[in-house]
């Protein structure tokens, strides 16, 4: 019997559009092996999930797979995938069987109203022929393996009853329910926190391990690559750049490709340039006690609240980046949406500190008070896409806040805006245009540019590099710090994403339930946690370094 | 242990810019006009529909005669064909449009005239001839008719005459100036309702926006021909048919704005969380400005398309309310009023003809929701 | 769900008293007050009433008093089931109404389910097979259906039956069985009058569900569990049907909301037309008439019978969606 289990030859697959074909992917040929886990690390829009799709007949409409083959390795030798077509008897012996698939979405993926252990049960006897009673003993054994607790009760709640982490163990007990020898698992953990995150990992692993399943591996993150994979493929536009293991590929990777995307990975990895802080601080802003709470729908009457924001002082200042990273849920963009008085604050003082020394209360100011401070303080939003109306040009996106608040001429508007596009590091001519002709990185520039336009003393950045691919992230950082040594801007850096907060940030709070838990230098809190979530959060981080992974380091050890 | 990679050689492999083509520089007319040209039956309704507008505008001298001259000897008289040659008497032809009269005898067993086509009787036609006298807009006066016969005296329907031998065809005209204003103005006022009362429960939300929301649920539950019955039927009878006019477009209106009520106030409650709307606050611009420069432009073309969608409600509520005698009376002529005379199943087995208004009515009311389907499918030219 | 059930019934008694509240505007916007239209309609026929029956009448209606007292009055006899008196039948309204609007609700619901019976299965099949032949068939018929103004329908199904057939169609009972006690000969001729006016109301609501099932199924067809229910090995028609179409199917039930009304709306048109023993003759003869507390009394019930129609279409979709239900 031979140890390759799936061989992927020479497969296309096309998306015919309204006018042109989209070739989503090109011609990737790699072989799975029992046991192994084989990583497909691209971009968005890299080709990776297709290709997953592809090897199980799932590709969506209207795309088709126009060549090649994927050769299932069997007791009576190899079976042709492709030759199946993604109808019939012969394909959905295989679908669910042999091969399993796991999504991204934990929170859709799982019908809406069907219960878990329907599903489950549904999938054994759909391969096996076993009675319900007993389907539903090996499905409640099932969520008892992936730690679900209570397995029996769980079986007979509906998915939108769990949290995203439980849906996706859900999920992974239903793609093992009838002991496939392949899972493919298509981002199982891009939509999840970083601790759960981790603990869906581990229980993969755990479980291929223990079965001696093949893993394909769909992810954007190099860091989980570097986690999990025995092997990796790097795709980009549809085509395999680079195959290797994982231990050479990131020691040596030969494309240029893989070198640039693992550079602005890695250089994420260490703390960036930072500017020097001076001997004493100057406080920009300063909140005290600051308190949100959410009345609940139903329970309002009954004085039930959500405390979104629960008791948070904070400093920022002169020139300083202050990082807030937590979970979801942790209140971190509520936090800097109430600085904004976009939500009107419960209780506590927000101290702004004017630029002639004054000092004002952001907690209990006016709308009209509130709007003089609009041009010093300033927001950048997660995701560029929303955040620019599109419906206008870019010039009057960027000259809003030029019109509203300063009494320049069209003329001088004009001018400022071409030097505003030029500071970003866009060409000074696109004003005209509208922001659908951008891609995600130039919208964030463009964003940037309307938040400068002012001149402000501190910005807000609510998560602004999540929306992007990881090698556009440091160069979006890097614009915000040179703009910050110019203008002597101070930041405050919200994100759930340790590397980039240590790569930007002088301090960091970490925020858990709408309190902050610790707060200190960046240098410090990573590398030194004190607090037991700070710790759990930092360790659960996938680093893109595979000698860095447990299993490994226990054999160092040995 | 990390091996050393070289700092991002080949950054300009990463920052890839998203094709745009020629629509980068497109506003959202533009693009909401390129998606919708793709949508080939709206297309063809767009100009349909502007067509029949065109009739609505020009109706007195689209018309071939009055709507209301009636003529007893031509009682339910069939409709006449044109032709375009006739006989020149020298065993040739020559070109003359024309419809042929009618030998007209009378059955005198049923009571009813019967018309036979007398190809003899050769009545020429024209474009442009002098008719019956009206009075343009309100503004000067003319008999001017695209067409008709040569000599005003002879008759001419060409979709056949009713039970008073008037021209279907000229009532049918001018029908369709009132039904189709009575769906356009009873929109434009729904849609000062609806825009209004949609607007601030989207825009406050809370307490306002509840109430708000009962009423419209409360007023789409109730069955509206029973209730614009009971309205109208309370109108005084002896009012002129100008103020039964503007009374119905009230009654109907009352109803027709939930829908755009619904719509605004949907797109106004995703808006005001939108991020660019918040940027725009953050801009310090002024409420209205907000309201009118930020957000409403994202809802014209939603606006448009409702506003399309429910024309052909009106048209229909209307048609209804005057086929049961309780909307328009004669002598105003509407699409419904004209229906009221397939009530007599008598009448419409001897003169199938009047079914010809329903025609229209469903030609019509196709055209406005095959070109408000496409105008809604296009309306968001953004979303993925 | 028994609590849900409850809620839904408390929320009901807003809507009734909105929709007395409206009917009771209804009844009062004609000129001259009841009792002296009543009084006028019998002088006409040379009966004439003396003043201490009329001053009775006037007391047990308050229509001396304010327009708060009278409606209280209204309200009051409703709820003890008077309706009030029809002058043009000279009879109390209650003797009138419950017979008639019976076979509204009864034309109503069996146009609703037939409606469901038709529209699911073409709705599935045009969201499936998007841009087949048959979607496109079924997308001309339904904006034709929606177009065409169902009393039209009805005109032309009349026209064509005596011109074709040389019978006349309309009522819901042969002469014969009228009178005849409750047989299956009855039933029978009864359904083979009944879908006539089914067939006419049914033909726009149902080419509106069609639509809305279509589009419905087509937001569901790409959603992630349904790929999900693909990967695990089910057949195409099993997990459509199963997945999609189950979560397709909660909205559709809603749409009871509105497809009642609109049905109650229609057949009071088509049963005038059909000259169906409904309630519809009877309330536009009432309106014509200006004989408002019968007209008020079938415009009052005609919103209690949609308000009853959305609480069942309520507690189905409860039933149907645990999402619903469990929050």
């Amino acid at each position: 019997m031979t140890d390759i289990l799936l061989k992927v030859r020479h497969v296309s697959v096309d998306f015919p559009l309204q006018k042109d074909i989209v070739h989503a992917v090109r011609d990737v040929s790699f072989d799975l092996r029992r046991g192994e886990t084989l990583c497909v690390v691209g971009e968005s829009g890299s080709g990776k999930s297709v290709t997953a799709r592809a090897v199980m007949q799932l590709v969506a409409e209207p795309g088709r797979i126009v060549a090649g083959q994927v050769h299932l390795a069997g007791p009576d030798g190899d079976t042709d995938i492709v030759a199946l077509g993604n109808r019939g008897a012969a394909i959905r012996a295989i679908r669910g069987r042999r091969i399993a698939m796991i999504f991204q979405e934990p929170m859709t993926s799982l019908s809406p109203v069907h219960t878990i252990g329907q599903q489950i049960i549904e999938m054994i006897r759909l391969h096996e022929k076993i009675d319900k009673a007993d389907a539903r003993r090996r499905a409640a054994q099932l969520l008892d393996r992936v730690r679900i607790p209570d397995p029996e009760a769980a079986l007979d709640r509906y998915a939108f009853e769990f949290s995203g982490g439980m849906r996706q163990r859900a999920m992974i007990a239903m793609a093992l329910s009838c002991n496939p020898e392949i899972l493919i698992a298509d981002e199982p953990t891009t939509a999840l926190d970083v601790t759960t995150q981790a603990e869906i990992l581990a229980l993969i692993r755990g479980l291929q391990q223990e079965r001696g399943m093949a893993v394909l591996f769909i992810t954007h993150d190099m860091g989980v690559v570097a986690q999990i994979a025995d092997r990796v493929l790097v795709m980009y536009q549809g085509r395999m750049i680079e195959e290797a293991g994982v231990f050479d590929l990131f020691a040596k990777p030969r494309e240029a490709y893989t070198r640039a995307l693992l550079g602005s990975v890695l250089k994420l990895e260490s703390p960036g340039p930072r500017p020097v802080r001076p001997q004493t601080e100057q406080a920009v802003m300063a909140i005290s006690d600051l308190c949100l709470h959410f009345p609940l729908g139903q329970r309002a009457r009954a004085g039930g609240s959500v405390k979104a924001v629960d008791g948070v002082s904070l400093t920022i200042n002169t020139g300083e980046t202050v990082g807030i990273v937590g979970e979801s849920g942790s209140g971190k963009t509520t936090l800097g949406r109430t600085l904004l008085r976009i939500y009107p604050p419960t209780s506590g003082q927000v101290t702004y500190t004017r630029d002639d020394g004054s000092k004002v209360d952001i907690a209990t100011l006016s709308k009209t008070q509130m709007k003089a401070l609009y041009g010093e303080v300033r927001m950048v939003f997660q995701d560029p896409h929303a955040s620019l109306n599109p419906r206008m040009t870019i010039a009057r996106i960027i000259a809003e806040p030029l019109r509203i608040n300063t009494a320049l001429s069209d003329r001088e508007i004009r001018d400022r805006v071409g030097q505003l596009l030029e500071r970003v590091g866009m060409p000074t001519d696109i004003g005209d245009r509208y922001p659908h002709a951008f891609s995600g990185g130039q919208r964030q520039r463009i964003a940037i540019a309307r938040a400068i336009a002012l001149r402000p003393r501190l910005i807000v950045a609510d998560e602004p590099t999540s929306a992007l691919d990881v090698s556009l992230r440091h160069q979006v950082l890097d614009l915000m710090r040179d703009l910050q040594t110019d203008y002597g801007l101070s930041y405050l850096f919200i994100s759930h994403d340790i590397a980039v907060v240590r790569y930007f940030c002088d301090r960091v709070a970490v925020m858990k339930n709408g309190r902050i838990v610790e707060i200190g230098d960046v240098a410090q809190i990573c590398e030194h946690p004190g607090h037991p979530y700070t710790k759990a959060l930092i360790g659960a981080v996938p680093r893109p370094d595979p000698t860095l992974r447990p299993d490994v380091q226990i054999r160092v050890q040995a | 242990m990390t091996a050393p990679v070289p700092p991002s050689d080949g950054a300009d492999l990463l920052d890839r810019q998203t094709a745009a083509g020629s629509l980068h520089a497109a506003g959202q007319w533009a693009l909401i006009w390129h998606k919708f040209r793709r949508h080939k039956v709206a297309y063809a309704s767009l100009i349909l529909v502007g067509l029949i507008y065109l009739v609505a505008l020009f109706a007195e001298a689209l018309a071939p005669s009055d709507p209301g001259k009636f003529d007893p000897r031509y009682t339910f008289a069939p409709p006449q064909a044109i032709s375009l040659f006739a006989p020149d008497g020298a065993g040739g032809t020559r070109f003359v449009p024309h419809v042929t009269g009618f030998d007209i005898t009378l059955d005198q067993q049923s009571f009813r005239r019967v018309f036979v086509p007398d190809p003899d009787q050769i009545i020429p036609i024209g474009l442009f001839v002098r008719g019956d006298p009206y009075r343009m807009w309100g503004l000067f006066d003319t008999d001017l008719h695209l067409i008709g016969p040569l000599d005003p005296g002879q008759p001419m329907f060409l979709l056949g005459a009713d039970r008073l031998g008037r021209d279907l065809l000229s009532r049918i005209i001018h029908g369709t100036r009132v039904s189709m204003s009575i769906g356009l103005v009873g929109v434009g006022l729904s849609l000062f309702i609806g825009m209004v009362l949609g607007g601030v429960s989207g825009y406050y939300g809370g307490l306002t926006d509840r109430a708000i929301q009962r009423v419209i649920e409360f007023i789409r539950s109730i069955p509206t021909i029973p209730l614009w019955l009971g309205l109208a039927a309370a109108m005084p009878k002896e009012w002129p048919p100008l103020q039964v006019y503007f009374a119905i477009l009230v009654i109907l209106s009352l109803v027709g704005w939930t829908e755009i009520a619904r719509v605004v106030r949907g797109r106004f409650l995703s808006l005001r969380t939108e991020d660019f709307v918040i940027a725009a606050r953050l801009d310090g611009v002024s409420e209205y400005r907000l309201i009118m420069t930020h957000m409403m432009p994202s809802l014209y073309s939603h606006i448009i398309a409702a506003i399309t969608l429910a024309i052909p409600n009106m048209i229909l509520a209307e048609t209804a309310l005057s086929f049961l005698g309780l909307g328009l009376q004669p002598p105003i002529v509407s699409w419904g009023v004209l229906l009221q005379d397939t009530q007599n199943l008598r009448a419409i087995t001897q003169a199938p003809w009047l079914f010809a208004p329903g025609v229209v009515v469903v030609v019509a009311v196709l055209a406005l929701n095959f070109l408000g389907d496409g105008l809604r499918d296009a309306a968001d030219p953004y979303e993925k | 769900m028994l609590r849900y059930i409850v809620q839904r019934l408390l929320g009901m008694i807003p809507a009734m008293f909105a929709i007395s509240l409206l009917t009771f505007v209804i009844i009062q916007l004609p000129p001259g007050d009841f009792a002296s239209t009543y009084a006028a309609q019998l002088a006409e026929t040379g009966v004439t009433v003396d003043d201490a029956a009329m001053q009775a009448l006037r007391d047990r209606y308050g229509l001396g008093d304010g327009l708060m007292v009278q409606y209280a009055k209204w309200v009051g006899g409703i709820l003890r089931g008077d309706f009030g008196i029809s002058f043009e039948w000279n009879q109390p309204v209650n003797q009138l109404i419950w017979q008639r609007m019976g076979m509204t609700a009864l034309i109503s619901v069996m146009t609703l389910l037939v409606m469901w019976i038709i529209s699911l299965p073409i709705g599935i099949y045009s969201a499936v097979f998007k841009y087949s032949v048959t979607d496109y068939i079924a997308s001309v018929l339904g904006f034709l259906g929606m177009a065409t103004p169902n009393f039209l329908v009805a005109i032309v199904l009349l026209y064509i039956s005596s011109m074709w057939f040389g019978v006349s169609v309309g009522g819901l009972l042969s002469p014969d069985y009228v009178k005849a006690p409750l047989s299956w000969g009855k039933l029978v001729d009864f359904l083979s009058h009944a879908w006539i006016p089914v067939f006419v109301l049914g033909t726009s609501g149902t080419a509106a569900l069609i639509r809305v099932m279509r589009a419905n199924l087509l937001d569901e067809l790409h959603k992630p569990y349904v790929e999900t229910a693909r990967a695990k090995g089910l057949s195409e028609t099993r997990l459509i049907l199963r997945y999609p179409v189950r979560v397709a199917i909660n909205p559709f039930i809603s749409t009871v909301g509105w497809v009642l009304p609109a049905l109650i709306s229609g057949e009071l048109i088509v049963s005038t037309v059909l000259n169906l023993p409904t309630a519809g003759p009877l309330l536009l003869q009432a309106l014509k008439s200006q004989d408002m507390y019968l007209a008020g009394a079938l415009i009052l019930l005609s919103g209690g019978l949609v308000l009853i129609g959305t609480l069942v279409s309520d507690v189905l979709l409860a039933l149907s969606d645990p999402r619903i239900r469990l929050s």
